[in-house]
């Protein structure tokens, strides 16, 4: 393992070599796949890699170029998307038994933006089933490796594209993050990874999990490509209703610019005892970084932090156990076989519990539990109330300081079958899961490393921002980057 | 709220509620993480909610609907893509109705 350092070019970098010739979109695209072919077998990033086809888009950017066209901003730009993100393009299975050999109809409008755009799609990336999970170990189809060290977690529940990032398999990626199933990973796999404000990014072909909590958002090596990714699949959407009807955000004239007169808040209880030592170090010396750089340090309070995951394991599954009901092996699916005398019914529940697996079937039955009568109003109204105390005590907090500073994770990347008790795993995404309780935008990037027993392993920070303001939040994370440059395995 | 034991009888229910059909050794295994988990939760009694109206979803929303004008849809093929089981333009599933009908 020696990790290589980066420069933080972006994608659209890459995208304009492509285009002026310098580079052609199909020896980027060889360049990916060998890097698959050498250790795709121990890290296990991706459901399905479409080799051929990745190779045939390429061809088509580079014939396009030739005529003197041009293929658009994204030209050449290699992508991985999370398997519960609908494509047209080989199955989309959110790494479920239930969905095994589902294809899906159509294209998600973020891929239909991304591909009008010129990217090329490399594969669709592992999961924890239905994206429940902060490790990938929920997957129906095996778990993935950590690329800095493979006896560990890459984190979840999009672990298959912060690995597949991470190891070079592809340029950026795309995930989904309902309580940090994008930012955790970007920590434990060491790139960049952004959960953008509710109702920026269309939902429409994102398979529904918790449908007030999902956002889709990039992975990348740098913050510059989340920035670009971002704004070239951001927007409302006719699909989805609740897409905000706000312009497009420009994040990327401003990026390198440092904010002056910025003010990072840190919540004291960011600075838990519960923390690894190596992440304390880490968010200390973050905190350094920023003062050195001119910003001010602002203590805040965000006394609710601990009851997130209490709050948050009441809506998500609440909102998962009625999502999930559509999934009933009639229209698309695992069917089940029922016997003679059986009828609709057997066969759903035949079909569900066939298809599921154990943690999917724990988190329809809690949701399922706390909005049954009689339990309504002690579990899920009782979360909805805790949830805009929460949200408000992020905008008592945000009229202190303009983005709030801590740890992404409580700890660096855990050992594969380290955590058995449902309740341990949820504590991982103690720092991420408020961030969509309240709906707001966060970002994790990395920000130091660990050494644990000759292993180092990445541990990103999370920064958080009001609603809606992407642009100033990526322009400080910008800040920390230049501080502190992203190394990657080589 | 207080700490939060289910029995079987409880999580068989929550089964039948939720279309699952878990087997015996899965029961015991729901049962016993369900308990756990939900005695985690009860931690949101601890919060003062006191005339706190509750919030649903981050965003001050309400139905947007589109003009009623017919588009494009997906061609039957395209519908029937993956069914399970399916005659000629139709999704096949278990007899419903008894011989007669009800």
């Amino acid at each position: 393992m020696n990790p290589k350092p980066h420069d933080c070019v972006g994608l659209r970098a890459i995208a304009a070599q492509v285009r002026t010739g310098a580079v052609t979109a199909s020896a980027r695209v060889a360049n990916c796949l060998a890097r698959i072919e050498a250790h795709e077998s121990e890290i296990h990033a991706f459901n399905q890699v479409f080799a051929a086809e990745a190779r045939a888009a390429a061809a088509r950017i580079d014939a396009c170029v030739a005529r003197g066209e041009n293929p658009g901003a994204l030209a050449g730009v290699i992508l991985a998307i999370k398997d519960n993100i609908a494509t047209t393009l080989g199955r989309t299975t959110c790494s479920s038994r239930f969905l095994e050999n589902y294809r899906s109809p159509f294209d998600a409008t973020v891929i239909q933006r991304l591909l009008a755009a010129g990217a090329i799609l490399i594969g669709k990336t592992n999961l924890d089933e239905f994206a429940m999970g902060s490790s990938t170990e929920n997957s129906a189809f095996g778990t993935t490796r950590n690329p800095w060290d493979r006896t560990r977690v890459p984190g979840g529940s999009s672990g298959g594209s912060a690995a597949a990032v991470s190891a070079g398999f592809c340029d950026a990626a795309l995930g989904s993050d309902t309580g940090g199933s994008i930012r955790q990973p970007a920590s434990l796999c060491g790139c960049v990874g952004f959960k953008p404000t509710y109702g920026r990014v269309s939902r429409y072909g994102l398979v529904a999990f918790g449908s007030s909590l999902d956002q889709i958002g990039p992975f990348a090596r740098d913050v510059r490509g989340c920035a670009e990714l971002f704004e070239a699949f951001c927007g409302s959407d006719q699909l989805d209703s609740t897409t905000a009807p706000l312009e497009v955000p420009d994040c990327l004239t401003q990026l390198d610019e440092p904010l002056r007169g910025l003010r990072v808040g840190v919540p004291r209880e960011y600075r838990s005892e519960a923390n690894a030592p190596s992440v304390a170090r880490v968010l200390e010396d973050a905190v350094a970084a920023y003062k050195s750089l001119g910003a001010t340090i602002v203590d805040v309070e965000l006394p609710l932090t601990d009851v997130g995951i209490s709050t948050y394991y009441v809506i998500a599954p609440a909102e998962a156990s009625s999502n999930l009901a559509r999934f009933d092996g009639i229209r698309y699916g695992k069917r089940a076989e029922i016997s003679a005398g059986e009828g609709l019914e057997e066969l759903y529940a035949k079909s569900r519990s066939e298809g599921f697996g154990p943690e999917v079937l724990r988190r329809i039955m809690l949701g399922t539990y706390v909005l049954s009568s009689g339990y309504y109003d002690a579990y899920y109204n009782r979360a909805l109330q805790v949830r805009r105390r929460i949200r408000e005590e992020f905008d008592r907090a945000f009229a202190q300081c303009d983005v709030l500073l801590g740890p992404t994770s409580p700890m660096p990347a855990f050992e594969i079958g380290g955590k058995t008790d449902p309740w341990a795993m949820y504590l991982c995404d103690v720092y991420t899961v408020n961030t969509n309780i309240a709906g707001i935008p966060g970002i994790s990037l990395n920000a130091g490393y660990a050494e644990e027993r000759g292993a180092l392993l990445p541990i990103g920070m999370q920064l958080q921002g009001p609603a809606f303001s992407e642009a100033l939040l990526l322009r400080a994370a910008r800040m920390l980057e230049s501080a502190r440059p992203p190394k990657y395995p080589s | 709220m207080s700490e939060q034991d289910l029995s079987i009888k409880d999580v068989r229910h929550i089964a039948k509620l939720s279309r699952l059909a878990p087997d015996d050794a899965a029961i015991e295994s729901l049962r016993s993480s369900l308990s756990s988990i939900l005695g985690h939760i009860a931690k949101l009694s601890t919060v003062d909610v006191a005339g706190v109206e509750p919030m649903a979803h981050p965003l001050a929303i309400s139905n947007r609907l589109d003009a009623d004008e017919s588009g494009a849809t997906l061609p039957i093929e395209m519908v029937l893509l993956n069914a399970p089981a399916k005659v000629d333009r139709f999704l096949a599933v278990p007899k419903v109705l008894d011989e007669g009908g009800a």
